[in-house]
Protein backbone atom coordinates (compact mmCIF):
# COMPACT_ATOMS: atom_id res chain seq x y z
CA UNK A 1 0.00 0.00 0.00
CA UNK A 2 2.59 2.51 0.56
CA UNK A 3 6.29 1.97 -0.85
CA UNK A 4 9.03 4.20 -0.21
CA UNK A 5 12.61 3.48 -1.60
CA UNK A 6 15.69 5.83 -0.56
CA UNK A 7 13.68 9.35 0.23
CA UNK A 8 15.33 12.09 0.90
CA UNK A 9 14.38 15.89 1.39
CA UNK A 10 16.83 18.58 1.65
CA UNK A 11 16.05 21.74 2.91
CA UNK A 12 18.77 24.34 1.78
CA UNK A 13 21.82 22.27 3.07
CA UNK A 14 19.98 20.50 6.06
CA UNK A 15 18.55 17.02 5.37
CA UNK A 16 14.94 16.63 6.55
CA UNK A 17 14.99 12.59 5.78
CA UNK A 18 18.03 10.80 4.54
CA UNK A 19 17.68 8.11 1.70
CA UNK A 20 14.61 6.25 3.58
CA UNK A 21 13.19 2.97 2.35
CA UNK A 22 10.14 1.14 3.80
CA UNK A 23 7.13 -0.87 2.83
CA UNK A 24 3.43 -0.60 4.29
CA UNK A 25 1.22 -3.52 3.62
CA UNK A 26 -2.15 -3.83 3.02
CA UNK A 27 -4.20 -3.49 6.27
CA UNK A 28 -1.14 -3.56 8.41
CA UNK A 29 -0.81 -0.35 11.17
CA UNK A 30 2.51 0.71 11.08
CA UNK A 31 3.97 3.04 13.75
CA UNK A 32 6.62 5.84 13.08
CA UNK A 33 8.47 6.51 16.47
CA UNK A 34 11.32 9.58 16.36
CA UNK A 35 11.62 12.00 18.74
CA UNK A 36 10.94 15.82 17.42
CA UNK A 37 12.63 16.95 14.49
CA UNK A 38 13.76 12.81 13.70
CA UNK A 39 11.87 13.47 10.01
CA UNK A 40 8.23 11.73 10.81
CA UNK A 41 6.61 15.13 10.02
CA UNK A 42 8.82 15.16 7.09
CA UNK A 43 7.87 11.92 5.57
CA UNK A 44 4.35 11.98 6.14
CA UNK A 45 3.83 15.08 4.43
CA UNK A 46 6.01 13.72 1.25
CA UNK A 47 3.64 10.94 1.14
CA UNK A 48 0.39 13.16 1.65
CA UNK A 49 2.24 14.86 -0.93
CA UNK A 50 2.20 17.87 0.52
CA UNK A 51 5.67 18.01 -0.16
CA UNK A 52 8.05 17.16 -2.97
CA UNK A 53 10.70 14.82 -2.16
CA UNK A 54 14.03 16.27 -3.10
CA UNK A 55 15.15 12.85 -4.56
CA UNK A 56 13.66 9.00 -4.44
CA UNK A 57 10.37 7.58 -5.01
CA UNK A 58 7.04 6.24 -3.20
CA UNK A 59 4.17 4.75 -4.18
CA UNK A 60 1.01 5.14 -2.02
CA UNK A 61 -2.38 3.06 -2.62
CA UNK A 62 -0.43 1.87 -6.06
CA UNK A 63 -0.20 5.27 -7.68
CA UNK A 64 3.15 7.04 -7.75
CA UNK A 65 3.27 10.53 -5.13
CA UNK A 66 4.87 12.42 -7.83
CA UNK A 67 3.00 11.34 -11.22
CA UNK A 68 -0.44 10.68 -9.79
CA UNK A 69 -0.05 13.03 -7.33
CA UNK A 70 -4.15 13.96 -7.48
CA UNK A 71 -5.15 9.92 -7.50
CA UNK A 72 -2.75 9.74 -4.44
CA UNK A 73 -4.65 12.13 -2.68
CA UNK A 74 -8.23 11.27 -3.13
CA UNK A 75 -7.47 7.60 -1.56
CA UNK A 76 -5.37 9.08 1.48
CA UNK A 77 -6.58 10.60 4.97
CA UNK A 78 -4.67 12.40 6.16
CA UNK A 79 -4.26 14.28 10.16
CA UNK A 80 -1.51 16.74 10.67
CA UNK A 81 0.07 17.38 13.96
CA UNK A 82 -1.26 20.81 14.77
CA UNK A 83 -4.77 19.53 13.41
CA UNK A 84 -5.37 22.94 11.59
CA UNK A 85 -9.01 23.45 11.03
CA UNK A 86 -11.33 26.31 9.49
CA UNK A 87 -12.76 27.64 12.94
CA UNK A 88 -15.37 29.51 11.62
CA UNK A 89 -17.14 27.15 9.70
CA UNK A 90 -19.39 24.71 11.89
CA UNK A 91 -18.58 20.86 12.35
CA UNK A 92 -20.86 19.32 9.09
CA UNK A 93 -20.57 22.23 7.03
CA UNK A 94 -16.63 21.71 7.09
CA UNK A 95 -17.12 17.98 6.51
CA UNK A 96 -19.22 18.35 3.89
CA UNK A 97 -16.75 21.28 2.38
CA UNK A 98 -14.23 18.32 2.90
CA UNK A 99 -16.14 15.49 1.52
CA UNK A 100 -16.69 17.55 -1.70
CA UNK A 101 -13.52 18.28 -2.41
CA UNK A 102 -12.44 14.53 -1.70
CA UNK A 103 -14.62 13.28 -4.76
CA UNK A 104 -17.13 11.86 -2.32
CA UNK A 105 -20.26 11.06 -4.93
CA UNK A 106 -23.01 14.25 -4.60
CA UNK A 107 -25.43 12.06 -3.65
CA UNK A 108 -24.22 10.39 -0.85
CA UNK A 109 -22.35 13.52 0.73
CA UNK A 110 -24.66 14.26 3.60
CA UNK A 111 -24.63 10.39 4.32
CA UNK A 112 -21.05 9.79 4.74
CA UNK A 113 -20.36 13.13 6.77
CA UNK A 114 -23.45 12.19 9.07
CA UNK A 115 -21.55 8.59 8.98
CA UNK A 116 -18.42 9.61 9.95
CA UNK A 117 -19.70 11.94 12.69
CA UNK A 118 -21.36 8.88 14.39
CA UNK A 119 -18.34 6.91 13.58
CA UNK A 120 -16.15 9.58 15.76
CA UNK A 121 -18.59 10.81 18.57
CA UNK A 122 -19.26 14.03 17.11
CA UNK A 123 -23.35 13.63 16.05
CA UNK A 124 -23.96 15.64 19.45
CA UNK A 125 -21.58 18.12 18.48
CA UNK A 126 -23.36 19.06 15.06
CA UNK A 127 -24.23 22.70 15.91
CA UNK A 128 -21.05 24.02 16.80
CA UNK A 129 -18.59 25.88 15.09
CA UNK A 130 -15.65 24.54 15.07
CA UNK A 131 -13.47 26.97 16.79
CA UNK A 132 -16.39 26.44 20.17
CA UNK A 133 -14.55 22.81 19.98
CA UNK A 134 -11.87 21.50 23.13
CA UNK A 135 -9.17 19.96 21.79
CA UNK A 136 -10.13 16.40 21.86
CA UNK A 137 -13.43 17.31 19.86
CA UNK A 138 -10.96 19.04 17.32
CA UNK A 139 -8.94 16.27 16.93
CA UNK A 140 -12.33 13.90 16.41
CA UNK A 141 -13.29 16.35 13.56
CA UNK A 142 -9.82 16.09 12.38
CA UNK A 143 -10.10 12.36 12.27
CA UNK A 144 -13.53 12.99 10.14
CA UNK A 145 -12.33 14.90 7.53
CA UNK A 146 -9.48 12.13 6.74
CA UNK A 147 -11.72 9.35 6.97
CA UNK A 148 -15.13 10.78 4.98
CA UNK A 149 -13.79 9.74 1.63
CA UNK A 150 -12.89 5.97 2.91
CA UNK A 151 -9.30 6.24 2.23
CA UNK A 152 -7.45 3.04 1.97
CA UNK A 153 -4.90 4.68 3.68
CA UNK A 154 -4.99 6.62 6.70
CA UNK A 155 -1.67 9.04 7.46
CA UNK A 156 -1.75 10.86 11.23
CA UNK A 157 0.70 12.64 12.69
CA UNK A 158 0.82 12.04 16.41
CA UNK A 159 -3.01 11.61 16.67
CA UNK A 160 -2.76 11.79 19.98
CA UNK A 161 -0.28 14.75 21.36
CA UNK A 162 -1.57 17.44 23.62
CA UNK A 163 -4.91 15.48 24.53
CA UNK A 164 -5.70 14.55 28.02
CA UNK A 165 -5.43 11.18 29.18
CA UNK A 166 -8.67 10.43 28.86
CA UNK A 167 -9.26 11.76 25.60
CA UNK A 168 -5.81 9.93 24.82
CA UNK A 169 -7.49 6.49 25.81
CA UNK A 170 -10.38 7.56 23.19
CA UNK A 171 -8.68 8.70 20.58
CA UNK A 172 -6.62 5.54 20.86
CA UNK A 173 -9.48 2.95 20.81
CA UNK A 174 -11.27 5.19 17.87
CA UNK A 175 -7.74 4.55 15.69
CA UNK A 176 -8.18 1.04 17.05
CA UNK A 177 -11.25 0.69 15.81
CA UNK A 178 -10.18 2.64 11.75
CA UNK A 179 -8.05 -0.85 11.19
CA UNK A 180 -9.74 -3.70 8.97
CA UNK A 181 -8.41 -3.35 6.07
CA UNK A 182 -7.24 -0.71 5.87
CA UNK A 183 -3.36 1.03 6.23
CA UNK A 184 -2.71 3.06 8.47
CA UNK A 185 0.29 5.08 9.31
CA UNK A 186 0.75 7.04 12.57
CA UNK A 187 3.45 8.40 14.11
CA UNK A 188 4.15 9.24 18.27
CA UNK A 189 7.09 9.46 20.36
CA UNK A 190 5.03 7.76 23.06
CA UNK A 191 6.23 3.70 22.96
CA UNK A 192 3.27 2.63 25.13
CA UNK A 193 1.22 3.93 22.16
CA UNK A 194 2.93 2.41 19.74
CA UNK A 195 3.23 -0.86 20.73
CA UNK A 196 -0.50 -1.10 21.82
CA UNK A 197 -1.71 -0.06 18.52
CA UNK A 198 1.17 -1.16 15.86
CA UNK A 199 1.86 -4.60 14.44
CA UNK A 200 5.06 -2.69 13.20
CA UNK A 201 7.26 -0.42 14.26
CA UNK A 202 9.96 1.97 12.60
CA UNK A 203 12.42 4.01 14.49
CA UNK A 204 13.90 7.05 12.95
CA UNK A 205 16.11 9.44 14.08
CA UNK A 206 17.96 12.21 12.26
CA UNK A 207 16.43 11.59 9.05
CA UNK A 208 17.38 7.77 8.87
CA UNK A 209 15.78 4.76 9.93
CA UNK A 210 17.37 3.01 13.05
CA UNK A 211 15.17 0.35 13.20
CA UNK A 212 12.39 -1.77 12.04
CA UNK A 213 10.48 -4.77 13.83
CA UNK A 214 7.32 -5.79 15.72
CA UNK A 215 7.19 -3.72 19.02
CA UNK A 216 6.92 -7.31 21.06
CA UNK A 217 10.74 -7.85 19.09
CA UNK A 218 11.50 -4.33 19.79
CA UNK A 219 10.72 -4.13 23.44
CA UNK A 220 12.15 -7.82 23.86
CA UNK A 221 15.53 -6.54 22.95
CA UNK A 222 15.36 -4.04 24.71
CA UNK A 223 14.63 -6.26 28.20
CA UNK A 224 17.18 -7.98 27.38
CA UNK A 225 18.95 -5.07 29.19
CA UNK A 226 16.63 -4.49 31.85
CA UNK A 227 16.72 -2.01 34.78
CA UNK A 228 14.58 -3.09 37.66
CA UNK A 229 13.45 -0.13 40.63
CA UNK A 230 13.81 -1.36 44.13
CA UNK A 231 12.88 0.66 47.86
CA UNK A 232 14.97 -1.50 50.45
CA UNK A 233 14.68 -0.72 54.21
CA UNK A 234 18.54 -0.83 55.39
CA UNK A 235 22.11 0.60 55.51
CA UNK A 236 23.07 2.15 52.13
CA UNK A 237 26.39 1.06 51.49
CA UNK A 238 25.99 -2.47 52.92
CA UNK A 239 22.84 -2.30 50.34
CA UNK A 240 24.42 -0.93 47.29
CA UNK A 241 27.43 -3.65 47.95
CA UNK A 242 24.89 -6.39 48.09
CA UNK A 243 23.70 -5.17 45.09
CA UNK A 244 26.54 -4.87 43.30
CA UNK A 245 27.62 -8.49 43.77
CA UNK A 246 24.61 -10.17 42.34
CA UNK A 247 25.61 -12.12 39.23
CA UNK A 248 24.55 -9.90 36.27
CA UNK A 249 24.50 -6.56 37.84
CA UNK A 250 26.54 -3.68 36.00
CA UNK A 251 25.15 -0.67 37.68
CA UNK A 252 23.85 0.56 40.78
CA UNK A 253 22.52 3.63 41.99
CA UNK A 254 20.69 4.86 44.81
CA UNK A 255 17.93 7.48 43.22
CA UNK A 256 15.96 8.55 46.00
CA UNK A 257 16.12 8.74 49.89
CA UNK A 258 12.81 9.04 51.97
CA UNK A 259 13.77 8.25 55.52
CA UNK A 260 14.34 4.77 56.70
CA UNK A 261 14.12 3.46 53.09
CA UNK A 262 16.45 4.40 49.81
CA UNK A 263 15.15 3.21 45.89
CA UNK A 264 18.28 2.18 44.09
CA UNK A 265 18.32 0.90 40.45
CA UNK A 266 19.64 -2.15 39.57
CA UNK A 267 20.90 -2.55 35.57
CA UNK A 268 21.58 -5.84 34.03
CA UNK A 269 23.86 -5.99 31.83
CA UNK A 270 22.88 -7.74 28.65
CA UNK A 271 20.74 -11.42 28.10
CA UNK A 272 21.02 -11.44 32.09
CA UNK A 273 18.01 -10.98 33.86
CA UNK A 274 18.32 -10.97 37.08
CA UNK A 275 16.03 -8.79 38.91
CA UNK A 276 14.50 -12.60 41.27
CA UNK A 277 18.08 -12.59 42.40
CA UNK A 278 17.19 -9.45 44.56
CA UNK A 279 14.60 -10.41 47.10
CA UNK A 280 17.02 -13.18 47.99
CA UNK A 281 20.11 -10.44 48.36
CA UNK A 282 18.05 -8.37 50.44
CA UNK A 283 16.67 -11.01 52.72
CA UNK A 284 20.08 -12.57 53.30
CA UNK A 285 20.91 -9.34 54.67
CA UNK A 286 18.63 -8.90 56.63
CA UNK A 287 16.93 -5.83 55.39
CA UNK A 288 13.10 -5.23 54.14
CA UNK A 289 12.24 -5.17 50.55
CA UNK A 290 9.44 -2.52 50.12
CA UNK A 291 9.29 -2.68 46.60
CA UNK A 292 10.65 -4.53 43.35
CA UNK A 293 9.45 -3.10 39.73
CA UNK A 294 10.97 -3.61 36.63
CA UNK A 295 11.57 -0.51 34.92
CA UNK A 296 10.05 0.14 31.57
CA UNK A 297 12.30 1.65 29.30
CA UNK A 298 11.76 5.35 27.88
CA UNK A 299 11.87 6.09 24.02
CA UNK A 300 14.74 8.35 25.47
CA UNK A 301 16.85 5.21 27.03
CA UNK A 302 15.48 3.01 23.56
CA UNK A 303 16.92 6.04 21.33
CA UNK A 304 20.33 6.13 23.28
CA UNK A 305 20.89 2.32 22.73
CA UNK A 306 19.82 2.22 19.14
CA UNK A 307 21.25 5.20 18.32
CA UNK A 308 24.97 4.25 19.89
CA UNK A 309 24.36 0.60 18.98
CA UNK A 310 25.44 0.22 22.77
CA UNK A 311 23.11 -2.85 23.22
CA UNK A 312 21.61 -3.89 19.75
CA UNK A 313 22.74 -5.23 16.92
CA UNK A 314 20.79 -5.31 13.88
CA UNK B 1 -15.37 22.02 -11.66
CA UNK B 2 -17.03 20.47 -8.63
CA UNK B 3 -13.73 21.85 -6.37
CA UNK B 4 -14.07 25.00 -7.50
CA UNK B 5 -17.66 25.19 -6.04
CA UNK B 6 -17.12 23.86 -3.29
CA UNK B 7 -13.43 26.48 -2.90
CA UNK B 8 -15.96 28.93 -3.70
CA UNK B 9 -18.67 28.13 -1.80
CA UNK B 10 -16.38 28.27 0.93
CA UNK B 11 -14.65 31.09 0.52
CA UNK B 12 -17.93 33.17 0.31
CA UNK B 13 -18.81 31.09 3.88
CA UNK B 14 -15.91 32.26 5.40
CA UNK B 15 -15.88 36.18 4.09
CA UNK B 16 -19.35 36.28 5.57
CA UNK B 17 -18.84 35.03 8.67
CA UNK B 18 -15.94 37.03 9.48
CA UNK B 19 -16.28 40.60 10.29
CA UNK B 20 -13.56 41.48 7.41
CA UNK B 21 -15.66 41.42 4.46
CA UNK B 22 -18.72 43.18 6.17
CA UNK B 23 -16.26 45.85 7.45
CA UNK B 24 -14.64 46.33 4.02
CA UNK B 25 -18.03 46.39 2.06
CA UNK B 26 -19.57 48.88 4.98
CA UNK B 27 -16.28 51.39 4.30
CA UNK B 28 -16.44 51.30 0.78
CA UNK B 29 -19.93 52.29 0.71
CA UNK B 30 -19.26 54.92 3.14
CA UNK B 31 -16.81 56.24 1.08
CA UNK B 32 -18.03 56.17 -2.11
CA UNK B 33 -21.48 56.85 -1.06
CA UNK B 34 -20.23 60.19 0.13
CA UNK B 35 -18.28 61.25 -2.75
CA UNK B 36 -21.12 60.98 -4.32
CA UNK B 37 -23.46 63.25 -2.63
CA UNK B 38 -20.72 65.83 -2.70
CA UNK B 39 -20.39 65.65 -6.21
CA UNK B 40 -23.95 65.31 -6.75
CA UNK B 41 -24.34 68.29 -4.83
CA UNK B 42 -22.61 70.03 -6.27
CA UNK B 43 -23.60 69.76 -9.81
CA UNK B 44 -27.08 70.59 -8.64
CA UNK B 45 -26.20 73.95 -7.10
CA UNK B 46 -24.32 74.74 -10.07
CA UNK B 47 -27.50 73.87 -12.37
CA UNK B 48 -29.73 75.97 -10.03
CA UNK B 49 -26.49 78.81 -10.25
CA UNK B 50 -26.46 78.11 -13.75
CA UNK B 51 -30.04 78.58 -14.40
CA UNK B 52 -30.75 81.82 -12.46
CA UNK B 53 -27.68 83.42 -13.90
CA UNK B 54 -26.86 82.63 -17.65
CA UNK B 55 -23.73 84.28 -17.68
CA UNK B 56 -21.72 81.92 -14.83
CA UNK B 57 -23.45 79.33 -16.77
CA UNK B 58 -20.99 80.23 -20.05
CA UNK B 59 -18.61 80.09 -17.34
CA UNK B 60 -18.80 76.52 -16.80
CA UNK B 61 -19.43 75.02 -20.19
CA UNK B 62 -21.98 72.28 -20.94
CA UNK B 63 -23.65 70.95 -17.61
CA UNK B 64 -23.65 67.17 -18.40
CA UNK B 65 -24.34 64.78 -15.71
CA UNK B 66 -22.43 62.51 -17.22
CA UNK B 67 -18.87 64.48 -17.04
CA UNK B 68 -19.81 65.97 -13.96
CA UNK B 69 -20.73 63.35 -11.56
CA UNK B 70 -20.94 59.81 -13.16
CA UNK B 71 -17.07 60.03 -14.99
CA UNK B 72 -15.28 61.28 -11.11
CA UNK B 73 -17.68 59.18 -9.47
CA UNK B 74 -16.14 56.06 -11.52
CA UNK B 75 -11.93 57.29 -11.09
CA UNK B 76 -13.22 57.72 -6.98
CA UNK B 77 -14.61 54.76 -6.63
CA UNK B 78 -11.30 52.70 -8.40
CA UNK B 79 -9.41 54.73 -6.36
CA UNK B 80 -10.97 53.64 -3.21
CA UNK B 81 -10.87 50.28 -4.65
CA UNK B 82 -7.23 50.54 -4.50
CA UNK B 83 -7.25 50.97 -0.54
CA UNK B 84 -10.18 48.42 0.08
CA UNK B 85 -9.64 45.22 -2.30
CA UNK B 86 -5.89 44.42 -0.40
CA UNK B 87 -7.69 44.52 2.84
CA UNK B 88 -10.16 41.69 1.32
CA UNK B 89 -7.37 39.33 -0.78
CA UNK B 90 -4.20 39.89 2.19
CA UNK B 91 -6.12 36.88 4.28
CA UNK B 92 -6.73 34.91 1.24
CA UNK B 93 -3.58 32.92 1.77
CA UNK B 94 -1.62 33.85 4.48
CA UNK B 95 -4.18 33.28 6.70
CA UNK B 96 -4.69 29.63 5.78
CA UNK B 97 -0.69 29.07 6.28
CA UNK B 98 -0.64 31.06 9.48
CA UNK B 99 -3.36 28.73 10.57
CA UNK B 100 -1.61 25.82 8.77
CA UNK B 101 -4.97 24.86 6.96
CA UNK B 102 -2.93 25.28 3.58
CA UNK B 103 -1.59 21.84 4.53
CA UNK B 104 -4.96 20.16 4.80
CA UNK B 105 -6.28 21.87 1.65
CA UNK B 106 -3.04 20.91 -0.24
CA UNK B 107 -3.43 17.30 0.56
CA UNK B 108 -6.85 16.92 -0.83
CA UNK B 109 -7.33 15.63 -4.88
CA UNK B 110 -7.12 19.62 -6.37
CA UNK B 111 -4.59 21.29 -7.83
CA UNK B 112 -3.19 23.96 -7.65
CA UNK B 113 -4.84 25.90 -9.71
CA UNK B 114 -8.23 25.21 -8.81
CA UNK B 115 -7.21 26.58 -5.34
CA UNK B 116 -6.60 29.57 -6.46
CA UNK B 117 -9.45 30.29 -8.81
CA UNK B 118 -11.45 29.14 -5.88
CA UNK B 119 -9.73 32.15 -3.95
CA UNK B 120 -9.85 34.36 -6.73
CA UNK B 121 -13.60 33.90 -7.40
CA UNK B 122 -14.65 34.03 -3.29
CA UNK B 123 -12.86 37.43 -3.93
CA UNK B 124 -14.45 38.46 -6.96
CA UNK B 125 -17.75 37.43 -5.48
CA UNK B 126 -17.27 40.20 -2.59
CA UNK B 127 -15.93 42.98 -4.43
CA UNK B 128 -19.33 42.33 -6.80
CA UNK B 129 -21.52 42.93 -4.16
CA UNK B 130 -18.95 45.98 -3.11
CA UNK B 131 -20.15 47.04 -6.40
CA UNK B 132 -23.75 46.45 -6.59
CA UNK B 133 -23.73 48.96 -3.69
CA UNK B 134 -22.54 51.72 -5.71
CA UNK B 135 -25.51 51.03 -8.22
CA UNK B 136 -27.98 53.01 -6.05
CA UNK B 137 -25.87 56.31 -6.66
CA UNK B 138 -26.06 56.33 -10.25
CA UNK B 139 -29.65 55.15 -10.41
CA UNK B 140 -30.16 58.36 -7.63
CA UNK B 141 -28.74 60.34 -11.19
CA UNK B 142 -31.34 58.33 -13.33
CA UNK B 143 -33.96 59.50 -11.18
CA UNK B 144 -33.47 62.88 -11.45
CA UNK B 145 -31.36 63.70 -14.42
CA UNK B 146 -30.67 61.20 -17.87
CA UNK B 147 -26.95 60.52 -17.39
CA UNK B 148 -25.74 58.06 -20.64
CA UNK B 149 -25.91 54.57 -19.20
CA UNK B 150 -23.68 53.00 -21.83
CA UNK B 151 -21.42 55.21 -20.47
CA UNK B 152 -22.29 54.40 -16.69
CA UNK B 153 -22.33 50.29 -18.26
CA UNK B 154 -18.89 50.50 -19.65
CA UNK B 155 -17.52 52.05 -16.54
CA UNK B 156 -18.99 48.84 -14.52
CA UNK B 157 -16.89 46.82 -17.03
CA UNK B 158 -14.05 49.33 -16.48
CA UNK B 159 -14.25 48.68 -12.37
CA UNK B 160 -14.63 45.07 -12.45
CA UNK B 161 -11.75 44.33 -15.04
CA UNK B 162 -9.59 46.54 -12.74
CA UNK B 163 -11.24 44.82 -9.73
CA UNK B 164 -10.11 40.84 -11.03
CA UNK B 165 -6.50 42.47 -11.17
CA UNK B 166 -6.36 44.54 -8.18
CA UNK B 167 -7.59 40.74 -6.69
CA UNK B 168 -5.32 38.84 -8.47
CA UNK B 169 -2.26 40.87 -7.53
CA UNK B 170 -3.29 40.89 -3.92
CA UNK B 171 -3.87 37.09 -4.19
CA UNK B 172 -0.42 36.64 -5.45
CA UNK B 173 1.15 38.86 -2.21
CA UNK B 174 -0.92 36.71 0.23
CA UNK B 175 0.54 33.67 -1.65
CA UNK B 176 4.17 35.13 -0.76
CA UNK B 177 4.13 35.34 3.04
CA UNK B 178 2.24 34.28 6.18
CA UNK B 179 1.65 37.23 7.71
CA UNK B 180 -1.49 39.35 6.52
CA UNK B 181 -0.46 42.74 7.32
CA UNK B 182 2.80 41.87 4.81
CA UNK B 183 0.65 41.09 2.35
CA UNK B 184 -1.57 43.84 2.81
CA UNK B 185 1.23 46.29 2.65
CA UNK B 186 2.82 44.60 -0.46
CA UNK B 187 -0.57 44.73 -2.92
CA UNK B 188 -0.64 48.32 -1.47
CA UNK B 189 2.87 49.37 -2.15
CA UNK B 190 2.51 47.69 -5.72
CA UNK B 191 -0.76 49.18 -6.74
CA UNK B 192 0.37 52.51 -5.85
CA UNK B 193 3.20 52.22 -7.90
CA UNK B 194 1.55 51.13 -10.93
CA UNK B 195 -0.73 53.69 -10.05
CA UNK B 196 1.54 56.62 -10.07
CA UNK B 197 3.96 55.16 -12.88
CA UNK B 198 1.65 57.57 -15.13
CA UNK B 199 3.17 60.33 -13.74
CA UNK B 200 6.57 59.80 -14.47
CA UNK B 201 5.67 59.42 -17.98
CA UNK B 202 5.53 63.09 -18.83
CA UNK B 203 8.97 63.37 -18.39
CA UNK B 204 10.45 59.98 -19.21
CA UNK B 205 12.09 59.82 -22.63
CA UNK B 206 9.53 59.06 -25.23
CA UNK B 207 9.44 55.13 -25.73
CA UNK B 208 9.95 54.51 -21.76
CA UNK B 209 6.87 57.13 -21.66
CA UNK B 210 4.93 55.40 -23.13
CA UNK B 211 5.36 52.06 -21.61
CA UNK B 212 5.30 53.42 -18.43
CA UNK B 213 1.75 55.21 -19.39
CA UNK B 214 0.66 52.04 -20.86
CA UNK B 215 1.58 50.11 -17.23
CA UNK B 216 -0.67 52.36 -15.04
CA UNK B 217 -3.07 50.72 -13.94
CA UNK B 218 -5.69 53.54 -13.54
CA UNK B 219 -4.99 55.29 -16.92
CA UNK B 220 -7.04 52.38 -18.77
CA UNK B 221 -9.93 53.08 -16.41
CA UNK B 222 -10.06 56.48 -17.67
CA UNK B 223 -11.39 55.19 -21.32
CA UNK B 224 -14.19 52.92 -20.00
CA UNK B 225 -15.32 55.90 -18.00
CA UNK B 226 -15.76 57.74 -21.37
CA UNK B 227 -17.66 54.73 -22.36
CA UNK B 228 -15.31 53.32 -24.88
CA UNK B 229 -14.52 50.01 -23.85
CA UNK B 230 -10.69 49.64 -25.65
CA UNK B 231 -9.77 45.96 -26.49
CA UNK B 232 -6.22 47.27 -25.51
CA UNK B 233 -7.51 48.03 -22.33
CA UNK B 234 -9.50 45.28 -21.49
CA UNK B 235 -6.50 43.34 -23.23
CA UNK B 236 -4.83 45.26 -19.83
CA UNK B 237 -6.39 43.97 -17.03
CA UNK B 238 -7.05 40.43 -18.22
CA UNK B 239 -3.15 40.40 -19.06
CA UNK B 240 -2.16 41.25 -15.84
CA UNK B 241 -5.07 39.30 -13.42
CA UNK B 242 -3.90 35.66 -15.50
CA UNK B 243 -0.01 37.03 -14.92
CA UNK B 244 -0.50 37.18 -11.16
CA UNK B 245 -2.77 34.14 -11.40
CA UNK B 246 0.40 32.45 -12.76
CA UNK B 247 2.68 33.80 -10.91
CA UNK B 248 0.06 32.78 -7.48
CA UNK B 249 0.29 28.88 -9.03
CA UNK B 250 4.38 29.19 -9.21
CA UNK B 251 4.69 30.34 -5.62
CA UNK B 252 2.15 27.60 -4.12
CA UNK B 253 4.26 25.22 -6.23
CA UNK B 254 7.33 26.40 -5.08
CA UNK B 255 6.22 26.31 -1.92
CA UNK B 256 5.88 22.33 -2.10
CA UNK B 257 9.54 22.10 -3.67
CA UNK B 258 10.80 24.31 -0.59
CA UNK B 259 8.99 22.14 1.81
Amino acid sequence: MIEVERLTKTYGDARGIDDITFSVGKGEILGFLGPNGAGKTTTMRILTCFMSASSGSAKVAGYDIFEDSLKVRSKIGYLPETVPLYTDMQVPVYLKFVAGLKDVPWKKINHKVAEVMEQVGLTHMAHKFIGELSKGYRQRVGLAQALVNDPEVLILDEPTIGLDPKQIVEIRSLIKGLGGGRTIMLSSHILPEVSMLCERVIIIDEGKIKAMDTPDNLMSRLHAAGRVQARIDGPKEKVLKALREIGGAKKVDVVSDSGATSMYVVEFADGKAGAHLIPRAVTSGGWDLHELTPMRLSLEDIFIRIVTEEEIKQ
Amino acid sequence: MRNLYFLLTKELRSYINSPVALVVITIFTIITGYYFYNIFANFSTLSFQAQSNPMAAKQYGALNVTEFVVRPFFSIVGLVMLIMLPMLTMRSFAEEKKSGTMELLLTYPLTDAEAIIGKFLGCMGIFVVMLTLTFPCLALVGYFGQPEWGVIGAGYVGLLLMGSAFISLGIFMSSLTENQIIAAALSFASLIILYMSGLSAAFAGENVGKVLEYISIINHLETFAKGVIDTSDVNYYILFTALFLFLSMRSLESKRWRG
